[in-house]
């Protein structure tokens, strides 16, 4: 997997560079700032981008705002987005073209070697990786009313880790039940939302966070 | 006191008569309050008058703010700031010292004094034109003229007729002229010497200096608290599990597992709450996207469905920006916790040199300033920058905050274009 970095943060960048090299991925550029990040892409064309949102020189969101051109350049290019806070506002940016191969992570959840690297491999096939609290901020908004409410306690779980961007099996592992008991309880809650069915991951897993987005 | 901006529009013909109504009323009330101050001039020189002064000076003001406001409508050089001293706090004699020692008050008798001419001023060309018309229609009835006389022959209509005609001619000839000397000479009155306005801008900002230091100071003891409670101590305890976890590895290789595992959970910990902090003291998202992008992220994850609309040709100045961001936070907050409203409605402008925010909610309404809320917290950090804050919100809503700040736009920042290819 061939993958570009950039990220400010000479202590963190080569952190990165060392953990996905480990994970056998090729670092085939890390750079530490916007315009070059924006030249590694559209030259590159890598698997996948692993982007800080803040980089000079303006150190604003230059990382977000390269990663977005670039996209628009080359559509579906995968990018995981990683960033010291998350904000809503950036997710649905980065959702708004709907073609999936977007991620969006704190920092920390680098710790987590495991699922990081899962993330980013979820991303490069074309996936999403939305942050655990971006998902909980959709769901608490859209809490008090709508058909969320309809939801067992049981297909809101599901319903939280199908929007963070996981595949069935991976939520039958996570959750501790069978796979055929995830695709029922999808089933459940496609009908309760009335979302139309879709067979394919992502499609479906971008249907739902467009339904959270409110778009 | 700050003055809000108003455009001064020339009264037309329809505006005019009542505007004149308004400056007769008021030089009649200043006329009326006369005896008032010579009592209170009287009985301060037997020292029981001091109430009294108090008084009279309370209403004296008043009446001449309200002239002022009027003036400020009509003049074309704009709104006349009022510039009292503030009144202290304390004894009757200390205050009514400090009324007596204000020159402004002096002033204000003077244009007290001047009500007697200004009413002549101003009733003469109104005189002209009500006797001039009521005249020159009476001529066309048989109703005798003020109940005596009833002109008989003709030569004696067309008399009265030109004579009616003539003098509503020179009421409409004059009735400006005369409203614009009224204007010329009560400005000269009413406008603070630039010693008033230099006087009451120092005590302003003084005490708004002692507000900003005050607010500040407690920040920073707060930050300094939240970080020696907080992340300070998860690194020590951090520290600790490592050291201990290092001594145990060889000969206790799953207990010193369980400890690392628990280790990056602290370090998870400590960057949550320092990530909240940071939030606290300095949003990213207000650096990375100026007040707009920031109001509109606030706004996606706040629990009422939030409309905004913002209109900023650029980004006013750092601080500007943060306390306008924090302003609306507040607001918002006090809106989901207090007013039952399900919709808030943010705009953002810029004119006239200042940053305009209306926040408004379809509220209970009701929502008062009370000593040490949110909203008292506002006013008190707009202050700092000349800003205000005015709040609407009768019973049964809706709520209308409307934040003014004085500043100016920085061109935007832009997305420098990619020359490296």
């Amino acid at each position: 997997m061939r993958v570009v970095i950039a990220e400010d943060l000479a202590l963190l960048r080569d952190g990165l560079i060392r953990l996905l090299q480990a994970h056998g991925c090729t670092v085939v550029a890390a750079v530490d700032n916007g315009p070059e990040l924006h030249t590694a892409l559209t030259q590159h064309r890598p698997d996948v981008a692993v982007v800080d949102v803040r980089l000079p020189p303006t150190f604003t969101d230059e990382g977000l705002q390269a990663a977005l051109a670039a996209r628009a350049h080359i559509p579906g290019l995968p990018i995981l987005v990683l960033s010291q806070h998350v904000e809503q506002l950036y997710a649905r940016e980065l959702l708004s073209d709907a073609t999936g191969g977007v991620g969006y992570l704190l920092k920390d959840r680098v710790f987590d070697i495991g699922q990081f690297i899962e993330a980013v491999r979820r991303v490069a096939a074309g996936g999403t990786a939305m942050d655990p609290a971006v998902i909980s901020q959709l769901l608490a908004r859209q809490d008090q009313s709508g058909p969320l409410a309809q939801l067992t306690p049981r297909e809101r779980e599901v319903l939280a880790e199908m929007a963070e961007g996981r595949s069935n099996s991976a939520i039958a592992a996570r959750l501790y039940i069978t796979d055929k008991a995830v695709s029922k309880h999808i089933n459940n809650i496609f009908t309760k939302l009335d979302l139309p069915p879709s067979s394919d991951d992502s499609r479906r897993v971008l249907a739902v966070l467009a339904y959270l987005n409110g778009q | 006191m700050n003055t809000t901006h108003r455009t001064h529009h020339r009264p037309g013909p329809l505006t005019t008569p009542a505007y004149l109504f308004l400056l007769l009323s008021q030089n009649t009330a200043a006329l009326i309050l006369t005896p008032l101050v010579l009592l209170s001039a009287l009985l301060t020189l037997i020292w029981i008058g001091l109430p009294f002064v108090i008084l009279t000076a309370t209403l004296l003001r008043a009446l001449a703010d309200s002239q002022r406001r009027t003036l400020g409508h009509l003049h074309p050089q704009g709104p006349i700031p009022s510039a009292y001293r503030p009144l202290p706090a304390g004894s009757i004699i200390r205050r009514a010292n400090a009324l007596i020692t204000d020159t402004t008050t002096w002033r204000d008798i003077l244009w007290q004094i001047s009500a007697l001419p200004n009413l002549l001023l101003i009733a003469l060309p109104c005189t002209l034109l009500i006797h001039g018309t009521y005249q020159t229609l009476l001529t066309f009835t048989t109703v005798p003229l003020y109940g005596f006389y009833t002109p008989t022959t003709t030569t004696e209509h067309l008399l009265s007729l030109t004579t009616g005609l003539l003098l509503t001619t020179l009421g409409l000839y004059t009735t400006p002229k005369a409203l614009n000397t009224y204007l010329a000479f009560n400005r000269l009155l009413l406008i603070p010497s630039e010693k008033a306005r230099l006087t009451a801008r120092v005590a302003h900002l003084a005490t708004s200096r002692a507000n900003t230091i005050d607010t500040q100071a407690s920040e920073i003891r707060r930050i300094e608290r939240d970080l020696h409670d907080g992340a300070q101590a998860r690194l020590v305890a951090l520290g600790m599990t490592l050291g201990m976890a290092e001594q145990i590895i060889t000969h206790d290789p799953d207990t010193a597992r369980t400890m690392l595992t628990e280790a990056r959970e602290t370090t998870r910990h400590a960057l949550t709450e320092l990530r909240d902090l940071v939030r606290g003291i300095h949003p990213p998202v207000l650096v990375e996207r100026g007040l707009q992008g920031a109001v509109h992220a606030l706004a996606l994850t706040h629990p009422l469905t939030v409309h905004t609309t913002a209109d900023l040709k650029g980004r006013p100045a750092d601080p500007v920006e943060s306390a306008a961001y924090f302003a609306i936070a507040e607001l918002l907050t006090n809106t989901a916790k207090h007013s039952h409203a399900t919709h808030a409605w943010i705009r953002i402008n810029h004119g006239q040199g200042r940053l305009v925010i209306t926040v408004t909610d379809n509220g209970t309404g009701n929502a008062a300033p009370a000593p040490g809320s949110g909203l008292t917290g506002i006013t008190r950090r707009l202050d700092a920058f000349d800003g205000t804050m005015n709040l609407t919100s009768p019973p049964g809503g809706p709520t209308i905050v409307t934040l003014e700040i004085p500043c100016a736009l920085s061109s935007p920042k832009t997305w420098p274009s990619s020359e490296t290819d």
